[in-house]
């Protein structure tokens, strides 16, 4: 941001290896554009409003119906203005059909607007081949390879899809057990539980754990599924800034010394919801710290590892592993299956008592139902390929490829001078554009080079941190990785962008030494 | 010079002054002077002045603080903590701990979950697209599946548009807070399902609950909203209005009277969120729902959702309704937009279903004959009552009269359904989040219809339903 450092100055001697984490800020002008973007965008949206308040415009969208008419609006004219003026005139970029395995490469239904994106029409014909750097597919298990799908076939044919009942009525299968007794060996812990949806996995189980007078302590950057189980939940909520261990600090002692507000009494128990790898950042959580504080001031630790299961770590179980330490160290692990296993749903792992408790008391356990069999086979065999049960290395292979591609990536983007956030050993990496224009630009002209990428804006960013996200995957080739790096768009977006100098003598704003904490 | 004797004039002017200042005036002055210095060196004054404590002090509170464990124990006889553990597939004839047994608890309502086409469809989506999406629908998680399914739920519905959620709880919680904010007023009845209540809890709206399908207590809730109206008619222009309904309720397996509720929601302007996840594929003459079992215009029901994982022995969820409503979702959505998009082979499966339910429209005569067939028989148990509708194919045996306690009667009922399942029917008790719950209905145990269910099978489980009640209960 335009703003110093986000993260404070930590301890550095938890750490065993170099944890390098960027987030380096732009220059003066860069910001100015920015607003000038958005103010200009906003003027013309009033002057489109009022267009088409007066009839001067066509009105293209879906009206209420004549009997309700006089019904209390359902949205409110304000709450739409960002959708219609600034979001319609760059939608073409999200929801892009595919028609393929979202591989390495994938193939897009041509879709063409002939009223600035009001709708949309199929063309009929397919982009083949497209360089995806949008899906999470970090380890590659997102394939349609006759010999790998073997097992899932076979269970599909077997169970079918459904499964037509919860898990504490008739829903828990032998294929559930099976997993979750695999889920808990691979991740070195008691016990697991698998739940059918990633996001209900958190909404769904954190108002198990907690509830009134508890305190939740939250990551600033959390998910929308975290923020939604925490207020489900009913407990207090504060929020540290991200990965700010000054802040977190502050807010436990705060917590522990005063009590609840008003009554003082203490609270019943201290939970801090953080991410393993944050998606939109890029960024890693500074576990051994956490987890240090945790156990000076006895809170317990809720660790969603959405991202970073499969992803990082030397064997692919994610930041407990990346860093060194014990599955024990944290009280809750959360994880998905959508990225790293190339399926559907999630899992919350720990210790025996913890996972019983929530098949007795979780939400999903009696109201929702149980994953599909076929499904929990791919995560079944997507598994044991990365525990080597399979006979193969190719599971060690796949976690080895993802390091490699994802550090070459990373540097050569680098190299260019771009200002790309996070950590040096996340596949999630996130190129700042900031400027409203570049969004649209950037990946329309992605795509004329058959370059699939994803661009984010606001609200899911701030409004002044637009940014391209690039997902590395195991399976990108090294010729993939280079047209990408490569594609001339990039260089337009350099050249009006940011190089990197070595030396500090910028703009307005120094560019601070990159965060280095070794041992 | 003259400077000097002007400066000199003026502080000899001052000191005559001060001498000849009456006494109360430099008794007053010299007070709101030595006032002003306090002022100046005292502490500042904060308004939630924090107790001073030491450091040492600090460190003790928080030595001394211990918070609860995680999780209390739970102890190794909880009823909810040993499942059923089914072997294969539950289908019509299901293995449960071992045993096999007639399926009478899954909710398989057309017996599409064994069905060979759809599987073969699943099959054949798998090849394509592998099992994953890999990101959610806005990052190139939209598959062309999803499209056709959308467009053919629309279709099948009559209605301009459909969306799909890839987790059938998540449909109705999420859509819910994506209309009804903070301020609004949502009518629910008192028996809806868990989905229905974490959603309005979500949406943070004003809840008033209407004791279970009665209009006029509904009535009564609407007129004195409109009262309250009359008194700020301004808030009352901007505050949207709700009422949240089931076709068929899963609670209590009897219907909402739809056309009255059409008919209070024109009088009294507010709009119908109606959830079908029981009654899509099992109600109306073409399945499809409780508008078409009441003959009522689809346009007239604001937003429709159902889940994909009962007739259509799928996954997921979707909403349909006018586009002018439905869009909205589709960047308003939380378990749209930011969860993962459905599995490509479980839109296939579903558009198989649904393709089957189109070219055979006898089935839901076929399901709703078996249902009353079952409701008949089970009729006049001594001990044990039937809730529910004669055409639901989800009911409920509740007791009688109950034993005192709520673990006593969920350990009776948990010892007819044992006797069954000895003797070769699968059953199940109705599960709940006791403490979750805002009207938690009684102890039950659910008894599910399907199409695949021969009237042998139907009379055989009336019958030891019959003689379970009798060894258990008396």
């Amino acid at each position: 941001s335009f703003f110093p450092q986000k993260n404070g100055i930590s301890n550095g001697t938890l750490y065993k290896k170099t944890f390098i984490e960027h987030f380096e800020q732009a220059p003066m002008y860069v910001a100015v554009f920015t607003f000038v973007g958005f103010a200009v965008g906003t003027i013309f949206g009033y002057l489109r409003d009022f267009m088409r308040a007066w009839g001067l415009e066509k009105r293209n969208i879906a009206a209420e119906r004549e009997q309700q008419k006089d019904f209390v609006p359902l949205y409110q004219d304000f709450e739409n203005f960002y959708t219609r003026n600034l979001y319609l005139r760059i939608r073409d970029n999200w929801n892009r059909p595919i028609c393929s395995v979202p591989g390495p490469q994938f193939d897009l239904m041509e879709r063409v607007t002939d009223d600035y994106n009001w709708t949309f029409r199929f063309t009929g014909r397919t982009i083949r081949n497209v360089i995806n750097m949008g899906s999470y597919n970090y380890l590659g298990f997102a394939e349609t390879d006759v010999n790998a799908l073997k097992t899932v076939t076979i269970e599909l044919k077997k169970y079918g899809t459904g499964v037509c009942s919860t898990r504490q009525e008739m829903g828990t299968l032998d294929k559930h057990v099976e997993l979750e007794k695999l889920v808990a060996k691979f991740l070195g812990v008691e016990d697991a539980m698998v739940f059918g949806m990633g996001f209900a996995t958190n909404s769904m189980n954190i108002p198990a754990l907690v509830g009134k007078g508890c305190l939740i302590l939250s990551d600033e950057l959390n998910h929308t599924s975290l923020v939604l189980g925490a207020r489900l939940s009913g407990a207090t909520i504060r929020i540290f800034k991200h990965n700010n261990m000054q802040s977190l600090e502050k807010l436990l002692r705060d917590a522990i010394i005063h009590g609840q507000p008003r009554t003082h009494r203490a609270w019943r128990k201290i939970i801090i919801l953080v991410e393993g790898i944050y998606s939109m950042e890029g960024s890693i959580v500074r576990l051994p710290e956490i987890v240090s504080l945790k156990n000076k001031y006895k809170a317990y630790l809720y660790l969603d590892e959405a991202h970073s299961i499969g992803a990082v770590g030397a064997t692919g179980r994610g930041v407990v592993e990346y860093f060194g330490m014990s599955p024990d160290d944290v009280d809750v692990l959360m994880g998905t299956f959508t990225k790293s296993f190339g399926a559907a749903g999630g899992y919350i792992a720990g210790k025996k008592g913890l996972v019983d408790f929530l098949r007795t008391h979780s939400h999903s356990a009696v109201y929702a139902t149980s994953m599909c069999p076929a499904v929990a086979e791919q995560i079944i065999r997507a598994m044991k390929c990365l525990m080597g049960l399979d006979g193969t290395t190719q599971g060690l292979q796949r976690v080895r490829q993802l390091e490699k591609n994802t550090r070459y990536f990373r540097r050569k983007l680098h190299e260019m001078g771009f200002i790309i956030y996070g950590n040096d050993d996340s596949p999630v990496v996130p190129l700042l554009l900031y400027m409203p224009g570049k969004i649209g630009a950037f990946a329309r002209r992605m795509l004329e080079k058959n370059i699939g990428v994803v661009v984010v804006g606001f609200p899911a960013t701030p409004i002044t941190e637009s940014r391209a996200r690039f997902c590395v995957s195991a399976a990108h080739t090294r010729e993939m990785l280079d047209t990408v790096s490569t594609a001339d768009v990039l260089g337009d977006v350099e050249k009006s962008s940011f190089p990197l100098e070595s030396s500090g003598e910028r703009g307005y704003l120094s560019v601070p030494k990159p965060l280095v904490l070794s041992w | 010079m003259a400077a000097g004797v002007g400066q000199q004039w003026v502080l000899v002017e001052m000191v005559q002054a001060f001498y000849e200042a009456p006494a109360y005036h430099l008794i007053l002055e010299g007070i709101l002077i030595l006032w002003i210095i306090r002022l100046l060196f005292s502490k500042t004054y904060k308004l939630q002045e924090r107790s001073d404590l030491t450091l040492k002090e600090k460190e003790e509170l928080i030595e001394e603080w211990q918070p609860e464990p995680l999780v209390p124990p739970v102890p190794k006889d909880h009823p909810a903590l040993n499942y059923n553990i089914v072997s294969g597939p539950p289908t019509h004839i299901i293995t449960v701990n071992g045993k096999e047994c007639i399926n009478f608890a899954s909710f398989n309502f057309l017996g599409l979950l064994n069905n060979e086409n759809v599987k073969s469809a699943a099959q054949a989506s798998l090849k394509k697209y592998g099992v994953g999406t890999c990101g959610p629908r806005g990052f190139y998680g939209t598959f062309d599946v999803h499209l056709e399914l959308e467009e053919r739920l629309a279709k099948f519905m009559r209605t301009e548009e459909a969306i799909i959620y890839s987790y059938g709880f998540a449909t109705i919680a999420s859509a819910i807070p994506a209309y009804s904010k903070r301020g609004d007023i949502v009518f629910v009845d008192e028996a809806a399902c868990f989905a229905i209540q974490k959603g309005l809890q979500a949406s943070r709206s004003n809840i008033k609950l209407f004791k279970h399908n009665d209009m006029a207590d509904l009535e009564r809730l609407l007129k004195e909203q409109e009262t309250e109206d009359q008194k700020n008619p301004r808030k009352a222009r901007v505050t949207r209005r709700f009422i949240v309904v089931e076709g068929l309720y899963m609670n209590t397996g009897d219907i909402c009277p739809l056309p009255e509720l059409i008919k209070l929601k024109y009088k009294y302007k507010v709009r119908i969120f109606l959830e079908e996840s029981l009654s899509f594929g099992v109600l109306g003459e073409h399945g499809r729902g409780i508008t078409e079992h009441f003959g009522i215009n689809i346009d007239d029901i604001d937003l429709i959702s159902a889940n994909m994982e009962n007739s259509l022995a799928s996954i997921g969820g979707f909403c349909c309704g006018r586009s002018f409503i439905i869009d909205h979702q589709r960047l308003s959505g939380q378990g749209y937009c930011f969860s993962a998009s459905l599995p490509p082979l479980l839109a296939a499966a579903a558009i198989e279903a649904l393709n089957i339910m189109e070219d055979n429209p006898d089935i839901f005569q076929t399901l709703r004959a078996k249902c009353e067939r079952i409701h008949k028989a089970l009729q006049g148990i001594s001990g044990l009552k039937v809730v529910g509708e004669s055409f639901s194919p989800a009911l409920h045996l509740q007791l009688e009269e109950s034993c005192g306690s709520r673990e006593n009667d969920v350990k009776l009922l948990k010892r007819v359904v044992d006797y069954c399942m000895n003797s070769g029917i699968a059953l199940t008790q109705a599960r709940y989040l006791e403490k979750e719950e805002k009207c938690l209905p009684p102890p039950s145990i659910r008894v599910v219809v399907t199409v695949e269910q021969t009237e042998q099978e139907l009379d055989k489980a009336a019958s030891l339903l019959k003689e379970a009640a009798q060894s258990v209960l008396n």
